[in-house]
């Protein structure tokens, strides 16, 4: 006796527990196996582009905020670069450093909650998430203490950062950086060697190298697939190019090398960190500049930075206004999601999941 | 370090041996081609050795309002360079390019993104919709024409 | 006296409260009338401790995450929090009972009194201190899985009756579970069977002058990781698994009805936890005076809890295909070898009238560790290569494009 079965489709998102937001995801299952996926997108779409080219170019600094609500430093950073690429100009010493200082404790934050909610995801339920909060919480008091803000911080201007740290940020951020030694080695602990993560990760979705290429990949997602290809190693940026850090480079790009390369990434972004403590020197963070800034008309600047989602680009074009004449904003989540039919088909349901947040998408810069 | 980028006057030498006519003209940073060329340039850049442009960064579109300019962010991975290839496209009713998803997958959602807010339509698209609004939004937000 | 006469060797005889009952409203009742009344107030006894049980499991499991997690869970309403499961209930019940449009209103219905009333009246058998048992039936064991399954054709209809596609994934995979993991906890109770002599949860007690998670530690093992996959718990929790399908066969479920559920499950808890401790804990025989069986019992039944959350704290989910892989290839030879081995010692080392003493079972508990330890050794030896092969079906390494890496994968 043969049973008929027909397959089902049902809609994933937008409303959905772990779908990072709002993204839908129109699947067709044939019983658990996944045979046809169809993203579905724009459910936070705000128009920044166009509101961009409505403001002046320092008042965009606080729509890239709204980006990637989860790396707001980084996108400032990106943003701030761009427009200084346009304007010709370059910030002093200690800004750079603040920057850098400040970006890369926010990919710790990202990359805490990438690997938080991959591992909730899996089922485990909430501790890892709970553990890597904790830490992430504390980045945020930091920024606090830098801009004010914890999510939305708007720290960095065109031509530096708004203003420097106050002097109680130093030991705090000193006490911060000790104790997070150890509640990294207790996450790791508890993750990088799980027998059941393992299982459930390693070989799921492989991602080829050539597909993420020609897919447009970046960030830890084309690292995990084997190609080593870092922003801030191949055009350092910013204060990069005077502090030393690796690269860390999966292989086969499967579940478990996603979540091993950000794992991995937090480890030399707290290195980053203790140099820029190291070599910071007092001086003016930021460059005298006129209230509203004007470019050449017709320039353009591409400005771009290894976010902690993947290659993230502001490209500007001037008209000679006080606004960009149009903001084109590259976004890795975006982009990264053109692999979404391929790290899917043909997996089960319960992969679905681990696999998207593998990928970790962040709607307001998928959307924008 | 940083990536070198390749002179617009190279890349247009280089086009003009392969895909005769596609250039229109060229400066230090870029060059034009015609749009409905698009896909043929896009796949001799990909697959030149030299050139070796496998990876896609960046798809964008600007509004002139006399016309419409794509601009290809190119670089290559191996050779550790940049290139920027553009495009203009004229009229305003419906504005067409040739695609370059089958070169790039990448350029998949870009494209429809472009489509959806800009109006550029790209033939050879195997999915040409709307991406961020729905079917049956009047009109493209990025214009400058549109309030 | 009045001369109504109750039967001791009926089903409810043997238990004093309801004969004490029985005899007081007698005095002023027809007979028949007196035994339904005292039925009646025996049971919402029961009844009304476990509901109240789980709603205490409910706070503490709630209490114990929050520790488990660096935080410090429900703690605002009544001291340490204890009255939250109130609050939740009376919010709960005031909340709109919804029925979605396109569901089998009765079956949907049902559906929660079905689980709460399998769960309520599984738990009649459970003897919670010494001759303190609703009735202590002489099919005990066997009463209990058979009730307990009830609950499997409970969870199929929520899944079925709520036409909502995620309830259905949750139904499926539910169903799957509950009857692959039948087998194994049915093949290592018998094992318990066979050394206590007889199927009465009461005498099975008894029999336990050695626990018998000593004497039997492979039985105890199948029987925990059974259970696990039973409660829906981590690692075995797919059929709710929230960040897959939401809430699963219970995604639709709103108001009182799913109140009762969730009474279910945490009663399901504590009733596994009980009878863990009731089948492998020795129940309410304790190291001194009987009268505080009740105690005795408690305590291993907290025991049971605090490693249900323990564990549900700790692991992440496995897959459907991997559960079924643990199930058949992992838990069954395992609770094969613990029926093998008790049945062989059993067989050798009872005396004429088929009893064992307790140097028989302190023989057999220095038999049966060691095998436990190799077998588990062994036999998780090889699922662990499965369960890696069934996950690796594509994953073929591609070639590294370009550059060092300066970091290798471990």
């Amino acid at each position: 006796m043969t049973i008929r079965t027909e397959p089902m489709t049902v809609n994933v998102g937008p409303q959905h527990p772990s779908t990072h937001g709002v993204f839908r995801v129109r699947i067709t299952f044939d019983g658990e196996d996944i045979v046809e996926v169809e993203p579905v997108l724009g459910y936070l779409h705000r128009g920044t582009e166009k509101l961009a080219e409505e403001r002046n170019y320092v008042q965009v600094v606080t729509l890239t905020d709204r980006l990637d609500y989860t790396s707001s430093m980084i996108n400032n950073q990106a943003y701030c670069l761009a427009v200084e690429q346009l304007l010709g100009i370059e910030p002093p010493p200690r800004g750079k450093y603040l920057r850098t200082l400040a970006a890369e404790l926010q990919r710790i934050a990202s990359h805490l909650i990438a690997v938080g909610f991959f591992v909730q995801e899996l089922g485990a339920f909430g501790t890892p998430l709970m553990y890597t909060f904790r830490s992430r919480e504390r980045i945020l008091d930091l920024f606090e203490m830098l801009c004010g803000a914890r999510i939305t911080v708007s720290y960095m201007r065109p031509g530096g950062v708004f203003s420097d740290a106050p002097t109680d940020f130093w030991p705090a951020l000193d006490q911060f950086l000790d104790d997070f030694e150890g509640e990294l080695e207790e996450i790791e602990n508890l993750l990088l060697n799980n027998e059941i993560l393992m299982v459930r990760t390693r070989g799921v979705s492989p991602l080829p190298a050539d597909v993420a290429i020609n897919c447009s990949v970046s960030g830890p997602v084309l690292r995990a697939s084997g190609i080593n290809w870092d922003w801030r190693k191949m055009a350092p940026y910013d204060a990069y190019d005077q502090v030393e850090f690796d690269v860390p480079v999966g292989n086969t790009g499967d579940n478990y090398d996603r979540f091993w390369v950000r794992m991995q990434e937090v480890r030399q972004s707290l290195r980053i960190v203790r140099q820029c403590i190291a070599q910071i020197e007092p001086g003016p963070v930021r460059l005298e500049l006129p209230m509203v800034l004007r470019a050449e008309p017709g320039a353009e600047a591409y400005g771009r930075v290894e976010a902690s989602k993947g290659e993230l680009g502001f490209f500007l074009v001037s008209d000679g206004g006080v606004s960009p004449y149009r903001c084109k904003i590259r976004s890795p989540s975006l982009i990264n999601l053109t692999i979404t039919e391929h790290l899917l088909l043909g997996w089960k349901l319960a992969d679905m999941i681990v696999s998207l947040g593998s990928v970790d998408i962040n709607m307001g810069e998928v959307d924008r | 370090m940083t990536l070198a980028a390749i002179p617009g006057e190279t890349l247009a030498r280089r086009l003009q041996e392969a895909t005769p006519d596609a250039v229109v003209e060229w400066d230090d940073a870029a060059v034009w081609v015609r749009p409905e060329a698009m896909a043929s340039v896009a796949a001799f850049l990909h697959d030149d050795p030299d050139i070796d442009f496998a990876f896609l960064n960046a798809i964008s579109a600007i509004d002139f309002v006399e016309h419409f300019e794509l601009v290809y962010h190119l670089m290559s991975l191996a050779k550790e360079h940049t290139g920027v290839v553009r495009s203009r496209v004229y009229g305003r009713e419906e504005p067409t390019a040739a695609s370059v998803v089958n070169v790039w997958k990448g350029a998949d959602f870009q494209e429809r993104e472009i489509w959806d807010l800009m109006g550029i339509r790209f033939t050879g698209h195997p999915n040409m919709k709307r991406i961020m609004l729905w079917e049956g939004f009047d009109g493209h937000p990025l214009r400058k024409d549109f309030l | 006296m009045n001369g109504c006469h109750l039967d001791p060797q009926g089903a409810l005889g043997g238990n004093p409260l309801f004969a004490l009952i029985f005899n007081v409203a007698a005095y002023v009742l027809p007979c028949w009338l007196a035994f339904v009344i005292a039925g009646l107030v025996i049971m919402l006894i029961l009844i009304n401790a476990v509901l109240l049980g789980a709603a205490i499991v409910s706070w503490g499991e709630r209490r114990l995450l929050g520790r488990f997690q660096n935080r410090v869970g429900p703690n605002r309403w009544g001291p340490f929090g204890a009255l939250q499961p109130i609050a939740d209930l009376a919010k709960l019940i005031t909340k709109e009972d919804i029925i979605p449009y396109g569901a089998d209103r009765l079956a949907f219905t049902a559906v929660p009194v079905i689980m709460v009333a399998s769960l309520l009246v599984a738990t009649a058998v459970i003897p919670f201190a010494k001759d303190v048992a609703l009735v202590d039936l002489n099919v005990g064991v066997l009463f209990i899985l058979a009730v307990s399954s009830l609950t499997s054709i409970a969870i199929f209809t929520a899944g079925w009756a709520s036409n909502n596609r995620y309830a259905l994934f949750g139904a499926g995979r539910a169903v799957a579970v509950l009857i692959s993991y039948e087998v194994p906890v049915v093949l290592s109770l018998l094992g318990v069977v066979i050394v206590a002599g007889s199927m009465s949860l009461g005498d099975i007690v008894v029999a336990q002058a050695v626990p018998f998670f000593l004497v039997q530690p492979l039985a105890f093992f199948v029987f925990l990781a059974g259970m696990s996959a039973e409660l829906n718990r981590t690692p075995f929790d797919v059929a709710e698994a929230e960040s897959e399908i939401i809430a699963g066969y219970h995604t639709e479920y709103s108001g009182i009805k799913f109140a009762l559920i969730q009474a279910a499950e945490f009663g399901g808890a504590l009733f596994v936890s009980g009878l863990i401790a009731t089948l492998f804990l020795a129940g309410w025989a304790g190291p001194v005076a009987d009268w505080l069986g009740w105690l005795w019992f408690l305590i291993k039944t907290f025991i049971g809890i605090f490693l249900f959350v323990w564990i549900r704290s700790t692991f992440p989910r496995l897959r459907l295909d991997q559960i079924m892989t643990v199930c058949w290839k992992f838990l069954m030879p395992l609770s094969f070898i613990n029926l093998a081995v008790v049945t062989l010692e059993v067989y050798f080392l009872r005396d004429a009238s088929g009893a064992l003493s307790t140097a028989d079972l302190w023989i057999m508990t220095a038999i049966n560790i060691p095998v436990a330890v190799v077998s588990i050794a062994f036999f998780g030896w090889i699922i662990r290569q499965k369960v890696r092969d069934s996950s690796r079906t594509t994953a073929a390494a591609s070639p590294v494009v370009r550059g060092v890496s300066t970091i290798e994968v471990g």
